[in-house]
């Protein structure tokens, strides 16, 4: 436990939040060490994303501990940003915010995320694609030890996230930062990661991906048919052309994910 | 004798430190969705005036300390499941019509009421324009001060934590500037104009602008622009000073939203 605790990034024990008199998490313990991948899964209104704000330091917990690495940097990709439509705002001054950052600086980081030569777009101009791309880079401009994406494939189409998980996994290799992601796509997100965390108010199991999937608890929650869904995604990821028919099955998935969260 | 004799070139002067400071100010308050918020601060000023008329200290300083305790009461409210446009709409007319009712207690003194609700910007002191300046020097050098993270609070507060700010800071200061602002302000648009100085030239800078620096340094030229030709104007044609600044500022909205709309047409 206590090498845990040492090269742990963050680790948050007995963690409890509350929001207007209702518990959302309750006795959260969580570590992730660096250059690790963890994936957050979990059904609508199980808390995913307010533990990302704990992690961040956005919400104080009512109960428990959270510890960060000293000189810890983060790199956060929010859930949803919404720029409002009288806020003129380039990509090359998105990422000089809050600090002022050099020009080759700004080029080199949208070259890694996938969106090299946006710099003078205004980011209510981009497509969903270009503009998580240039959230990627901002997010890795500081050279993070931990990158967080909150559901940062939300609005994408399935070609689209998976072409931008793909830019996460080359991302990591180049900075060897840790990655914590949440998602609801667990066919696209599992096959990535080195360790997933099944969330609903609670830590229900956690393990390697193929644990998690065939845990009991983990059915319960989502029922049995994503365990050929991630199949198909690790298919899906060598060869592109894949899609049509893996659409249909992930429709089928979809179907399966709201049946098994609503019992 | 020296050039500070002459009421107009006061009253231009004291005008200049008004709009120079709500100019960027206000375009603050535009991202962020507050102008009601600045409506509220502002209408709560006359109450200010009628207790510093009451307690015997100086306009400033009891418009300034209402409009603080506005400003922090609103700011406080919101993001408390409070609906925050009825909220704020109940706060700015009632700070008004409480302003109103307590003024006309004040038997004893002799108020012009229509000066602090439409400015009184021809009568402007050599002390006022010391007042003016002063403050208006300290909200831009709050707002410079600032701005990055005022900026990225007002994108996102969750990215404002994960960068280390803390946006209720950054939210404070935003309020201190604003009753500061209002404080200045109410000798030269008055209280029912003070919230038009900050939206209107920030609104008219916005289709001319792609970053937010060049939005506030646009909308501080047009805040200027209007100051000295309402000014002008309210001088030919004998018209009341405030409202003619507003004026001025209004036609430019309306032209550069009219030039915005027919370049977009054009493709």
């Amino acid at each position: 436990m206590r090498d845990h605790f040492q090269d742990g990034l963050v680790t948050l024990s007995g963690v409890a939040v509350r929001m207007g008199g209702h518990e959302v998490l309750r006795d959260v313990d969580f570590t992730i060490r660096r250059g690790e991948i963890v994936t957050f899964v979990g059904p609508n209104g199980s808390g995913k994303s307010t533990l990302m704000r704990v992690i961040v330091g956005a919400l104080k917990p009512a109960a428990g501990t959270v510890r960060r690495a000293p000189g810890l940097r983060i790199g956060y990709v929010p859930q949803k940003l919404h720029i409002d439509q009288t806020l003129p705002l380039t990509a090359r001054r998105f990422l000089s915010l809050p600090h002022r950052v050099a020009p080759d600086r700004i080029a080199a980081a949208l070259e890694h995320a996938g969106a090299g030569g946006l710099q003078d777009r205004q980011m209510s101009g981009l497509s969903g694609g270009q503009f998580q791309r240039v959230l990627l880079a901002r997010a890795i401009l500081s050279n993070p030890d931990l990158l967080i994406l909150d559901e940062a494939t939300q609005g994408l189409d399935q070609p689209g996230s998976a072409a931008f998980y793909r830019q996460i996994e080359a991302v990591r290799q180049d900075l060897g930062c840790a990655v914590l992601m949440v998602s609801h796509e667990l066919h696209v997100v599992m096959s990535a990661s080195d360790r997933v965390v099944c969330l609903n108010g609670h830590v229900c199991c956690e393990g390697a991906p193929e644990h998690v999937a065939s845990a009991p608890e983990y059915r319960a929650l989502f029922g049995t048919g994503t365990g050929g869904a991630l199949a198909l995604y690790r298919h899906d990821h060598d060869h592109e052309h894949g899609h049509d028919h893996d659409h249909d099955h992930d429709h089928g998935h979809h179907h399966h994910h709201h049946d098994g969260a609503g019992s | 004798m020296s050039l500070l004799d002459d009421f107009f070139l006061r009253a231009i002067l004291a005008g200049l430190g008004v709009a120079l400071a709500a100019a960027p100010l206000g375009c603050l308050v535009v991202w962020r969705r507050m102008a009601y918020f600045g409506d509220a601060t502002a209408h709560a000023a006359i109450l200010g005036v009628a207790l510093a008329l009451t307690l015997q200290v100086s306009v400033f300083a009891g418009v300034l300390a209402v409009a603080l305790a506005m400003a922090t009461a609103v700011s406080g409210l919101s993001g408390r499941g409070f609906a925050m446009d009825t909220l704020l709409g109940v706060m700015a007319h009632s700070a008004i019509a409480f302003g109103l009712v307590a003024v006309s207690f004040l038997h004893g003194v002799r108020i012009d009421l229509m000066g602090y609700l439409f400015g009184d910007i021809l009568a402007v002191s050599r002390l006022d324009l010391l007042v003016i300046w002063g403050g208006a020097a300290l909200v831009l050098a709050l707002v410079r001060w600032r701005w990055s993270a005022l900026l990225t609070t007002t994108l996102n507060p969750d990215l404002a934590y994960a960068s280390g700010l803390d946006p209720r800071r950054e939210q404070m200061v935003l309020t201190v500037a604003l009753a500061i602002v209002v404080a200045v302000a109410i000798k030269v648009v008055g209280t029912l104009l003070i919230a038009a100085m900050l939206i209107i030239p920030a609104a008219a800078a916005r289709p001319f602008a792609n970053t937010p620096e060049r939005m506030a340094g646009i909308a501080a030229l047009i805040a200027v622009f209007a100051t000295v030709s309402g000014l002008e104007g309210s001088l030919h044609f004998d018209t009341p000073a405030g409202p003619s600044i507003v004026c001025c500022a209004a036609v430019v909205f309306m032209l550069t939203s009219l030039a915005a709309a027919l370049r977009r047409r054009r493709g």
